[in-house]
This record gives structure tokens, C-alpha cells and sequence, in this order.
């Protein structure tokens, strides 16, 4: 009883996502005879990390209260210039990765800076940097693709160890690493405290500009990693790769529980959000059903996830009788 | 004893409105200091420039024996010198301890968070709270007054010697208050020196051993409590005897306007009949939860009645809604102006225009001059003080917050006016003047309805005092011989003249 109740308490908001994993998986299970086999279950999770690792630097961002919108043509940039290094360049594969990452990671400083400086709200200055990545990326490559890329980076796509695909394992680990961060060091309980209550924050001496650089140059530096995987996975590195990316992987956050109004939300959620999606897609891709039809599900799928976080929010204030903070969350 | 923090000759300006003008301020260590004024005397900012947030014009701040210069937050905490300010600024989401080292958590390795140390240290600051509670569980589970607790404890984590509370008690109750007290009372035996800002002058007299008085950004007096009464502090404060502190009462009665019959709401109120007539001011009195609120709201139309009748001018009101209730002359001004009556981050002039853009709109485009016009004009009938039109209502005092709020209702003319705890909150000064306004509307043939919550404001200000009691109407009193005792009778539910 006591282990139940420790579990529900550490899972929180999650065991809903998590229930609705388990639902999901079973109604596909049902529903067709090819989605409960290995193979299949490894290529969810393969499809999954790619959103999932980008969700997990975006988490960090929206506890802050903040949003990244350029995490898709971060992605493209960042895997056109590790591309082109290896292609035409003919550079060391891992530098090219390295530096690629690098690339990512300052794109992010520069919303961060924006954020913090001059300052810009996040929608803003990521929109923004949405179209400047977006651009770069067809400017560098003239809109071609990159083909031909060695076979030692295509491992990062397409490997495997054992029966379990390498990007799937890059995402525990990566996971893994964000949860320490969020709930071991400065960096995210900080991101909790300023996302909740940026004034008291500011008012405690935190230096919230620091705090905020580095979660989005987290974010930018995770969608480099999902750029690479991406094109890995590809075998080529396009100017139009990770076009939407950005709306997914604020969905998979939003579907694992974490308000879009700052300072709630664990890391383990936005895994399971992202294994919804995935999920939902390759069994809709199983059954059949037309792209056209699946963007309509997912959307439902999203408003169904917030529609639920919302209602169970209201009933716990309720009994809490602090109804007021639910309306200030409304507000905001 | 020597001097632990002292400022002199403080200045600072905002929006070209003088906040503070050659300000002194001393204290000692273990000495417990009032600082009282009015809203907008100056004390926030006084508090503000001494924790760093603020920079002042001009003066200098001594803090034992050295003076500091460009002082900033972190660095003013590093000294010692911590505020609890009046909204808390905590964050619910995160843990009590966590909280409370927010900003300076203990770290085992860079950038670590030792959770352990630091939930250890937080217990030991708690414990000289006499305060026990689960650290590790986020701060918003707690009761608003142990939230307060854990502020002071975060106050107390820098190592304070100053320790500012801003308005401390506003959200306590009394039994709260008095455990907050015997906290401050430990506190000052360790040699902590600590500011108290409040309202409330009974509280004053019964912790402070010192007061500083602060008007209009100007410091006018100081010394020991001991050696005045509270008469002498609020003479200071609002810089007038106060002879008289309610208007006259209304000398006749017009006719009768509004008439509420019979009307009832599931679990909010039932039965509830009154009139309201010209010339004459009802007031509403009831202790919380009486239903008040929701009953006033309900003859404004926000909510419609279950049954029941509204008339107004013998015109059946009772299916309006609000704004056809404001356009026939009818209007409820709400208790929580910032939440609900003002647009905080607009202008006096679009605050006061807001509620009815017609007047100042031609074709249906609003004209700037007219904003303009109209606003200037209610503002000043209310005798606010302002520095610009254009500035926004948020750097405005409480006081003169609800003074704009009230001019923007008045800009609609109305003919009836009920108010919800429309002094709540603001200083002597603007609580004065908004009686006299009301006084003045209903001698001038207005209807005025009020619901306070404090007793000598109904018996002061109302001709007629009407009572509530858990959703029912229990009394109607002749302001002229009712006492407090009779009306507490009538709320706390001894006393119904309208059994049914």
C-alpha cells in the first residue's frame, strides 16, 4: 500500500500519460496483429527518440515558463553543416558531429541571449530564429540534399545493439542525464523556481539570465542531436528536414504533463508523451490510415492530454479550496 | 547601543513624482521599529532602497559603520539585511526547503544540489520558528500563514541582522498574528533589529518599541512608542486632527429606487428583500461567508436569481444583465480592484473610460481628445494624486488605485451604486475622502449600497445598516442608535428580527 502510494506520489501528473501509454498500446494490440512484435516495438522507439530527445531540452524550457520554436530548423541547420563537413569538406566524422552539436548548442545561446538581454519573449525570439536557422540551412546547401554520407555516421541512425536500436538507446541516456539535471543541480530546481515565481527568484539573488541561457542552449543542443540521428536515419541532410518538428515536440512536453504556464512538469513525462505519438502513429500507419487522417487524431490526442491535465488541476484545487490560483493559471 | 543600520538624507523620484524626500532612518540591534504612513507615503520605497531593489537619488545608507553604495539585492542579503514582502514571493511549486535556500542552495559538487544539507538546514531555521513541518513537500500545500512563516525562515537563512516585514499580518488572523508575534519577539532576543510595516496600530503598540512616521515621501516624526498614543501616530500620518473621522450623516430621504424582493440563490443566499432610496446610504454588513457578495452581485445581474424580483424605478430588472443594469444606472463596484476592477498596465485615462467607450467614441471610433477630457476630469473629481494622465494605474497607491476605480464608475453616472468593501486596504487619508465622495453622491439625490466588513466604517458612513447571517437577511438597524455589540449580535447569528 505504501509502495503504491510512494509511486503515485513520484509519478504525479505522469501516471495519467503513463495510463494512457499502456491504454493506447493495448487497444493496438487489439486492433492489429503486427503492432505487439519486436520488431515493430524497436521501431517505435527509434521513431520516437527523435522527438523525444528534442522534448527532453524543451521540457527544461517550458518549466521556465518559456517556449523554443526553432527547435526544428535547429535540427536542419545543425545536420546540413555536419554533412557538408563529412561530404565536401571531407572532415572526421565526429568532429563534423562535434561541431554540428556546437552549432546547435550556440544557436540556442543566441536565444537565450535574446531572452535574457535585450529582452525578447521567447515566442518571439524563436520564431524569429526559426526563420534565420530555416534560411541558413537553404542558403548553405542551395536546397539540395547531402547524400553519400559515411557509413560510420549512418551508425547513429541505423545501428543497433543487440535487438535494440542505437538512437533508442541514446534517448535513456539522454534522459537519464536530464533527469539529473532537473532535479539534482542548480540548473533545474532553479528552472522550476523561475518558472514558477520569476520575481521571487529574481528577488533571491538567482541569476536568471544565467538559468535561462543554458536551458535553451540545452534545447538547441538536443535538437542538434535529433538532427543527426535524423539524418543518419536519412542517409542525406536536407534544408526541409524537421519542418513541424517544433510542434511535435512541444505536443509529446504538453502530453507528459507539463504546464505551458512555467514551473510544473517532470522530465519522465515528455518521454511518455513522446511515445504516444509514436505509438499512435505506427499503429495508425498499421491500420492504414491516411497521413491526412492521422494529423486530425494526433491533433485530438493533444486537446484530449491537456483537456484531462486541466480538469484533474481544477478538482485537486477544488478540494485544496484555492480556486483562485486556477484562475490565475488561466490567465496567464 | 550603537547603531546598526542607519540612512540619511534619502531621495528618490518616479515618473517625476517625488517617492521619498530627504529621508532619515536609524535602528538598533534587537529593536523592533514601526514604520507608518499612508499608502504612497513613501514606506515601500524606503524599504525597497534598503534591500537593494531600488537606487536612491540622493542620501546614504550606513550599515554597521560602512557605507554601502550601489547596493544590490544580492548583495544587501549577503549583509544581512532580508524583507518579507507583503505579497509573498515564493514559488508553490517547489519544496519548503528549497524555498527557503532559494538562490544560495548548498552544493556538493558545481552545480550539485545537496538536498540533504540543505533540508537539514532548513529544519534547524524552521526549529527556531517553533515551527515543525515536512520540508521536502512543495511550499503550496501549506496554510497562507505558515507560507509567511517559511518566508521569514527564508529571511532568517542569510544569517539577517534587519529584518523588514511588509504588512506582515494582512493575510493572518488574529490567533496567527500572535504566534507571528512571539516569532518576532525570539527574534529580537537574538539581537535581530527588525522593521514592521503595518496598518494596524494596535499591533504597533502592542510589539514596537520604536516608530518612524513617513507622509507624502516626507519623514515627519519618530521616536518611542511608549512615549505616545496611537492618536499622536495618526495625527502624523494624515497630517490633519481628525476631528471627524465620517462625514454627516444624510438629513431626508428621497424615493425609493431599487427594490430587491424575495430574492434567492441555491447555496448562496435566500429570501433576501431591501430598498435602497435617494439620498440615503445602506450599509451591508456581515461576517464572511454571510453572502453578501453574492447577493449584491446577483442584483447587478452577473448572476440571475433563482427567484425572487429586482426592480428598478419600478421597472422590473431582474432577467438583466450587466450591462443593460449599467445603462439604466445601475452599477456594483468590486472589492478586488486589482483582480477584477482595473486594468493595471493601462493608463488613468483608459481606466476610466472603460466602462463606457460610447461617450468618448464618434462613429464608433474612440476619440483621444475625449479619453482625455473625460478621464482628467473623474480622475480629478476623486482629488487623486497623480503625476500624468499617462501613467499606468500600477504606480499608483492602493488609495488611489480605488479612488480610479471609483471615477471610472462615476464617469457612467450612474444612480445607484453598491460598493464592495470599497475602503479595503487604503490609508485614513484616501478612506476619508472616499466617504466624503459617497456622502456627497447620495446628498446630491444618488443611491449608495456598501458591504464592509468593519464595523465602525457601517456604523459611521450608513443611514441604514442591513445584516446578514449564512445566506440570510437577520436585521435592519437606524445607523444613528445601533451599536457595535447590537450589529455583532445580529452577524454572529443570536439576534433575527426576520425569522421565517
Amino acid at each position: 500500500m505504501n509502495i503504491i502510494k510512494k509511486l503515485k506520489d513520484s509519478l504525479g501528473k505522469e501516471l495519467g500519460a503513463l495510463t494512457g501509454l499502456i491504454l493506447l498500446g493495448a487497444i493496438m494490440t487489439f486492433a492489429t496483429p503486427y503492432f505487439l512484435t519486436l520488431t515493430n516495438l524497436m521501431n517505435i522507439l527509434r521513431q520516437s527518440s527523435l522527438i523525444a530527445i528534442a522534448a527532453a531540452g524543451m521540457t527544461f524550457v517550458i518549466i521556465t515558463g518559456g517556449i523554443d520554436l526553432s527547435v526544428g530548423s535547429v535540427l536542419s541547420l545543425s545536420s546540413c553543416l555536419t554533412a557538408g563537413m563529412m561530404v565536401s569538406l571531407g572532415w572526421n566524422v565526429w568532429l563534423a558531429v562535434f561541431l554540428g552539436l556546437i552549432a546547435g548548442g550556440i544557436l540556442g545561446i543566441v536565444n537565450g541571449v535574446l531572452i535574457t538581454r535585450v529582452p525578447l519573449p521567447p515566442f518571439i525570439s524563436t520564431l524569429g530564429m526559426m526563420g534565420v536557422a530555416r534560411g541558413l540551412s537553404f542558403v548553405y546547401t542551395d536546397g539540395a540534399p547531402i547524400y553519400g554520407l559515411p557509413e560510420s555516421f549512418k551508425y547513429l541512425g541505423a545501428g543497433m545493439i543487440g535487438p535494440i536500436p542505437f538512437p533508442a538507446i541514446l534517448m535513456v541516456i539522454i534522459y537519464l542525464i536530464s533527469y539529473f539535471l532537473l532535479n539534482k543541480t542548480k540548473v533545474g530546481r532553479y528552472a522550476y523556481a523561475l518558472g514558477g515565481n520569476e520575481e521571487a527568484a529574481i528577488l533571491s539573488g538567482i541569476n536568471t539570465k544565467k538559468y535561462k541561457t543554458i536551458v535553451y542552449a540545452l534545447t538547441g543542443l538536443f535538437a542538434s542531436i535529433s538532427g543527426m540521428i535524423l539524418s543518419a536515419r536519412l542517409d542525406a541532410a536536407t534544408s526541409v528536414a524537421g519542418d513541424g518538428f517544433e510542434l511535435d515536440v512541444i505536443a509529446a512536453v504538453v502530453i507528459g504533463g507539463t504546464s505551458l504556464s512555467g514551473g510544473r512538469g517532470k522530465i519522465i513525462g515528455s518521454l511518455i508523451g513522446a511515445l504516444i505519438m509514436g505509438v499512435v502513429r505506427n499503429g495508425l500507419n498499421l491500420l492504414l490510415v491516411s497521413s491526412h487522417w492521422q494529423r486530425v487524431i494526433l491533433g485530438l490526442i493533444i486537446l484530449l492530454a491537456v483537456t484531462v491535465d486541466v480538469v484533474r488541476k481544477q478538482s485537486s484545487e477544488d478540494q485544496d479550496g484555492t480556486l483562485s490560483s486556477f484562475f490565475a493559471g488561466l490567465k496567464s | 547601543m550603537d547603531k546598526l543600520l542607519e540612512m540619511k538624507g534619502i531621495s528618490k523620484s518616479f515618473y517625476g513624482t517625488q517617492a521619498l524626500k530627504d529621508v532619515n532612518i536609524k535602528i538598533e540591534p534587537g529593536e523592533i521599529q514601526a514604520v507608518c504612513g499612508e499608502n504612497g507615503a513613501g514606506k515601500s520605497t524606503l524599504m525597497n532602497i534598503m534591500t537593494g531593489i531600488l537606487q536612491p537619488n540622493e542620501g546614504e545608507i550606513i550599515f554597521e559603520g560602512e557605507k554601502l553604495t550601489n547596493l544590490d539585492p544580492r548583495t544587501a542579503q549577503e549583509k544581512g539585511i532580508s524583507i518579507v514582502h507583503q505579497e509573498l514571493s515564493l514559488c508553490p511549486e517547489v519544496s519548503v526547503a528549497e524555498n527557503i535556500f532559494m538562490g544560495r542552495v548548498p552544493e556538493k559538487k558545481r552545480g550539485m544540489v545537496n538536498f540533504k544539507e540543505m533540508r537539514k538546514e532548513a529544519e534547524k531555521v524552521l526549529k527556531r520558528l517553533n515551527l515543525d513541518i515536512d520540508v521536502k513537500q512543495p511550499l503550496g500545500k501549506l496554510g497562507i500563514s505558515e507560507q509567511q512563516m517559511v518566508e521569514i525562515a527564508k529571511a532568517l537563512s542569510i544569517n539577517a541582522k534587519i529584518l523588514i516585514l511588509d504588512e506582515p499580518t494582512s493575510s493572518l488572523t488574529e490567533s496567527e498574528s500572535q504566534i507571528l508575534f512571539d516569532n518576532l519577539l525570539r527574534l529580537k532576543k537574538e539581537g535581530i533589529a527588525i522593521f514592521f510595516i503595518s496598518h494596524r496600530l494596535k499591533e504597533i503598540f502592542q510589539i514596537c518599541d520604536s516608530f518612524t512616521v513617513l507622509r507624502d515621501g516626507v519623514h515627519v516624526g519618530d521616536g518611542r512608542v511608549a512615549d505616545v498614543d496611537p492618536d499622536d501616530i495618526v495625527r502624523m500620518m494624515v497630517g490633519r486632527e481628525l476631528d471627524q473621522a465620517y462625514p454627516d450623516k444624510g438629513t431626508e430621504v428621497g424615493q425609493n429606487i431599487l427594490t430587491v424582493e424575495n430574492i434567492s440563490r441555491k447555496d448562496e443566499f435566500e429570501n433576501i428583500s431591501f430598498e435602497v432610496n435617494e439620498k440615503e446610504i445602506v450599509g451591508l454588513f456581515g461576517l464572511i461567508g454571510a453572502g453578501r457578495s453574492e447577493a449584491m452581485q446577483t442584483v447587478f445581474g452577473i448572476n440571475q436569481p433563482d427567484s425572487g424580483k429586482i426592480k428598478l424605478f419600478d421597472k422590473d430588472i431582474t432577467a438583466n444583465n450587466t450591462r443593460e443594469n449599467i445603462d439604466q444606472g445601475l452599477i456594483y463596484i468590486t472589492e478586488d480592484r486589482k483582480e477584477q476592477g482595473l486594468f493595471l498596465d493601462m493608463d488613468l485615462n483608459a481606466n476610466v473610460v472603460a466602462a463606457d467607450l460610447e461617450q468618448v467614441s464618434e462613429n464608433s471610433l474612440v476619440k483621444k481628445k475625449k479619453v482625455k477630457d473625460i478621464g482628467g476630469k473623474f480622475v480629478d473629481i476623486m482629488n487623486t494624486k497623480y503625476a500624468s494622465l499617462d501613467q499606468p494605474v500600477k504606480s499608483l497607491s492602493g488609495g488611489n488605485q480605488q479612488k480610479v476605480l471609483l471615477a471610472k464608475w462615476l464617469a457612467v453616472d450612474p444612480r445607484v451604486l453598491i460598493l464592495d468593501e470599497p475602503t479595503r486596504g487604503i490609508d485614513v487619508g484616501a478612506k476619508f475622502e472616499i466617504h466624503t465622495t459617497l456622502r456627497e453622491l447620495s446628498n446630491n439625490g444618488h443611491a449608495v449600497m456598501f458591504i464592509s466588513s468593519e464595523l465602525p466604517e457601517i456604523l459611521g458612513l450608513s443611514d441604514r445598516i442591513l445584516i446578514m447571517h449564512q445566506g440570510k437577511l437577520v436585521g435592519e438597524l437606524d445607523a444613528d442608535t445601533a451599536t457595535e455589540e447590537e450589529v455583532m449580535m445580529y452577524a454572529s447569528g443570536r439576534k433575527n428580527d426576520f425569522e421565517n
